[in-house]
């Protein structure tokens, strides 16, 4: 473990002198300026301990900082981790279970303040103060988490985050060894506040940061301003690179169409929403040098619930599977160019990810063609025939053309089936609650971090599962012993050799593929139109499009 | 000759009959009825058009060919140019039984689905104008005769429905039963029924009917063959299904075009947010949602059920203001809440 981290850290620093001459060329000559990004709504509360959004966490990366840092960097060195706070890569003791690190000096806060250790270690006993969505998963391996889980008020982590002023270092100590933790460390739950920072969700009210960039005016109704931090030098061009605008202006509240609009004409550059579909072939033929199509590390996939009928039926689930044909949901969500059909959970060029799809007219590494009569055979052998299925989607136009199509499906195999169509707000918490007895439901997964146990052990783990809980991210209610060890053996070998966890994970995958707990339906692309004067374009798959690493002028 | 005219018995019309050839010398509300009448006929004429055009209008058929002067053309086309990005459903054909108006985002046949959509639209309005009428009837009739506590008990429950908004009641009331349905002792109704929407519809407005007949009932009670009905022993229900119901009778026909327009708008906006009739059925909400994605392509998708409602919600509200005049022009049957 140790010596993979220095090998990242020398190719870190290789990749960073490389690219410096350029960004700091670039950075004169097109530096200054307002990039103006429009929004349906805001993203919820501004606290980044809390947010566990897309949006806010793609515009977190200019503002907030880690003791690591996924590097701000196109393609698959996206996903590499490199310090950020932190001088160097944590050196790894006690058998992987403690990681040191050693902060940087002449930090300052937005406010004015010095960065210091005491920062992170409140930082991180503010993680479960304030009840972080992911306390309890990413972070609960850390000495004393078990005592802030239970009494979030009175968290010290003590012997968990350890400070030494002096030397300016903080200790992280794991209960056991954890091979996604820098990852999870990279991630803007784990951003470094002021210690004196409420240990309440802020809400609307922005928190002082040590990114290049800072909140300075937030209204959830009507935009948000972010404007230079004064304080900040740049430390890391491939951690937090200084960012080219003077302001980055969101607005909320306009529909997509009236988005689409603006950024044609000139008087926005950028929406998060995406596209309407009715716009799609208009501007993929009149504005395409304003398009960037990029892979996303996600899964749009339909829950089948394995503890109710008819899915309690491994058949049933299987002809299912056999029976939906993935082209035309690639079509509904605009065509090949925008998604590619899957079988399999691991979304294609992921860590663990080898081509699987039993569930298709020739069974092998691609999916072909629904087998429709092989559905039927199975339906019938299920003894399932003439059930009722309801397919609870969201209401939007995409989840619902889904849901549709897919009900059409499970009437062609036999079953009575129904479509609802639910709120977006509440349809992901309410196909979770197993008080709601869904059967079926569409949804979708975007990874946290690049590691294969982000999707199998996440979203199919019996840990995963709890009963009537808004939270129990095992839709399926997917529970197998023996693949449940496998993936805890794959979690403890990554902490040695990620490759052969890998493999591990690549046979997990297919395990669960062919229990068919969920129906894998197309992996899907993001697709950015930007206006014309933007330059400079970068995607990270990690966090999406770089906002700051883009001009306007 | 004139003089022998004058002497013979003059044949007086009822008052049925002064009413109708009232209503028949409206132009305006003759015009409407017909409208309306024809509209109901092409939507109960749906199920023969689906099968005249060989075309199930509850199915995905993104994959559908048809032809056109003997060209295939596919229902969804592909855009070719630059990137290719997204797929756009065929317009209006303009050839009947053969996507008249187009297709939807599902590919399937949008004239069809108009006829179907406007069906369950007018049994869902219809239905729960009857449902209203009957409870509003019933309860206004009961309130205002018997009077007192009971009286107190019915006015006052119904001041608390009368007290919400009726889209807020009608959407609150749509959410909480659309995923599970209803069930009330031995009474189920199962998600994605036409009752619920008929039910809920129905629900929201018993007040509008209801108060206005308590009034009249109470104005009724007190008049003089009431009082002598009493005094003579004749059982309560009875003068009330003699004598009084006889006479607010009137009042109840004017109110069935108005309240299946404001049934028909209520019907449409639920369906219009999801909460009313579930896909893949159709009524004239859920199409105008379908094409709210295409109405930069396709704006014809959600267009023409917007001008189905309009026209019919227009024609029942001309065509229940003649017949207000024809059959009570002092009535002061207003739906609304003033």
């Amino acid at each position: 473990m140790k010596k993979l981290l220095l090998a990242a850290s020398a190719a870190a620093l290789l990749a960073g002198s490389w690219l410096a001459p350029a960004h700091a060329e670039y950075l004169k000559e097109h530096r200054g300026g307002t990039i103006r990004l429009l929004a349906r709504s805001a993203a919820g509360t501004l606290d980044p301990h809390i947010n566990y959004t897309d949006q806010g966490w793609q515009m977190y990366q200019p503002i907030y900082d880690g003791l690591v840092a996924f590097r701000k960097a196109e393609g698959v060195e996206g996903f590499s981790v490199v310090p950020d706070l932190a001088e160097a890569l944590p050196t790894v003791s006690n058998d992987g279970k403690t990681f040191t690190f050693k902060l940087r000096k002449g930090i300052k806060f937005s406010n004015g303040q010095d960065l210091g250790v005491k920062d992170v270690v409140a930082s991180f006993q503010r993680i479960f103060k304030v009840s972080g969505p992911t306390s309890g998963t990413f972070y609960a391996g850390i000495v004393g988490a078990d005592k802030c889980l239970a009494d979030t008020k009175s968290c010290t982590l003590e012997g968990g985050v350890v400070a030494d002023e002096a030397a300016g270092t903080i200790t992280l100590n794991l209960t056991k060894p954890d091979a996604e933790i820098l990852y999870k460390l990279a991630l803007p739950h784990a951003v470094i506040l002021p210690a004196d920072t409420p240990a309440e969700d802020m809400g609307s009210k922005p928190i002082p940061s040590t990114g290049p960039y800072m909140i300075s005016a937030f209204d959830p109704n009507k935009g948000m301003t972010v404007s230079r931090n004064p304080n900040f030098k740049q430390w890391s061009e491939e951690a937090q690179p200084d960012g080219y605008p003077d302001v980055v202006q969101y607005d909320f509240g306009l529909s997509e169409e009236a988005a689409v609009t603006a950024i044609q004409n000139g008087e926005a550059d950028w929406m998060f929403d995406a596209l309407p579909s009715d716009r799609l072939g208009e501007l993929g033929s009149k504005s395409m040098d304003q398009l960037h199509i990029s892979p996303l590390s996600a899964w749009w996939y339909a829950p089948l619930n394995t503890r109710m009928a008819p899915f309690d039926n491994e058949k049933a689930r299987q002809a299912v599977a056999y029976a939906v044909d993935r082209n035309t949901l690639v079509k509904l969500f605009g065509g090949k160019v925008l998604a590619s059909p899957v079988c399999q959970v691991l979304p294609p060029d992921f860590p663990g990810h080898e081509d699987y799809c039993p569930f298709t007219k020739n069974p092998g590494a691609k999916w072909s063609a629904p087998d429709v009569d092989k559905a039927k055979q199975l339906v019938e052998e299920s003894g399932t025939k003439g059930q009722k299925v309801t397919i609870i989607v969201e209401d939007t136009a995409i989840s619902r053309s889904i849901g549709v199509y897919l009900q059409s499906v499970l009437t062609n195999i036999g079953y009575v089936a129904d479509v609802k169509p639910i709120s977006s707000n509440l349809q992901f918490t309410y196909i979770q609650n197993t008080n709601n007895k869904v059967q079926m439901s569409v949804t979708q997964w975007y990874k946290d971090y690049p590691a294969a146990s982000d999707f199998l052990n996440i979203l199919f783990s019996c840990a995963s599962y709890r009963e009537g809980s808004d939270a129990s991210i095992n839709i399926s209610g997917f529970c197998d012993k023996d693949i449940d060890a496998q993936m805890q053996k794959a979690l403890d070998l990554g902490v040695t050799d990620q490759k052969a966890a890998d493999k591990l994970w690549a046979a997990i995958d297919k395990q669960v593929t062919d229990k068919a707990p969920a129906v894998g339906l197309f992996t899907p692309k993001r697709l950015d139109f930007v206006s014309k004067r933007i330059g400079n374009f970068k995607f990270n798959p990690q966090f999406n499009w770089i906002i700051t690493q883009s001009w306007v002028q | 000759m004139s003089s022998q005219v004058a002497a013979m018995p003059r044949k007086t019309r009822g008052p049925w009959a002064v009413a109708f050839a009232k209503l028949a010398t409206d132009r305006a509300a003759m015009a409407s009825l017909a409208v309306f009448l024809i509209i109901v006929l092409a939507c109960f004429s749906a199920p023969l058009y689906a099968k005249w055009a060989s075309t199930d209008p509850f199915a995905s058929t993104l994959d559908a060919v048809i032809q056109i002067d003997g060209a295939d053309v596919p229902v969804m086309e592909q855009s070719t140019e630059g990137l290719g990005l997204g797929y756009t459903p065929i317009g209006p054909t303009w050839r009947l039984g053969n996507y008249f108006l187009g297709a939807d985002s599902q590919g399937r046949d949008v004239m069809a689905r108009l006829l179907y959509g406007g069906l369950n639209s007018l049994l869902i309005a219809g239905a729960a104008t009857i449902f209203t009428l009957i409870v509003g009837t019933l309860a206004g009739l009961i309130a205002g005769y018997f009077g007192g506590i009971t009286d107190t008990v019915l006015s006052r429950l119904l001041d608390v429905l009368w007290a919400f908004p009726i889209y807020l009641l009608a959407i609150s009331l749509s959410i909480v039963t659309i995923a599970q349905g209803i069930a009330i002792g031995p009474i189920e109704i199962q998600s994605g029924s036409l009752w619920l929407p008929i039910i809920i519809i129905g629900i929201v407005y018993i007040p509008y009917v209801a108060r206005p007949i308590r009034g009249q009932v109470l104005a009724l009670r007190y008049s003089e063959f009431v009082l002598a009905a009493i005094n003579l022993g004749v059982p309560g229900w009875r003068i009330l299904l003699r004598d009084i119901l006889p006479n607010i009778t009137t009042t109840l026909i004017v109110f069935v075009p108005l309240m299946m327009a404001l049934n028909m708008l209520t019907e449409s906006a639920l369906s219009f947010l999801s909460i009313g009739v579930q896909p893949p059925a159709a009524s004239w909400g859920t199409i105008i949602q379908d094409g709210q994605a295409l109405l930069y392509t396709r704006p014809l998708v959600a267009l023409v059920p917007g001008l189905a409602i309009a026209v019919s919600v227009m024609a029942l509200n001309v065509f229940g203001d003649g017949l207000r005049d024809a059959l009570d022009p002092r009535s002061k049957v207003r739906l609304g809440r003033d």
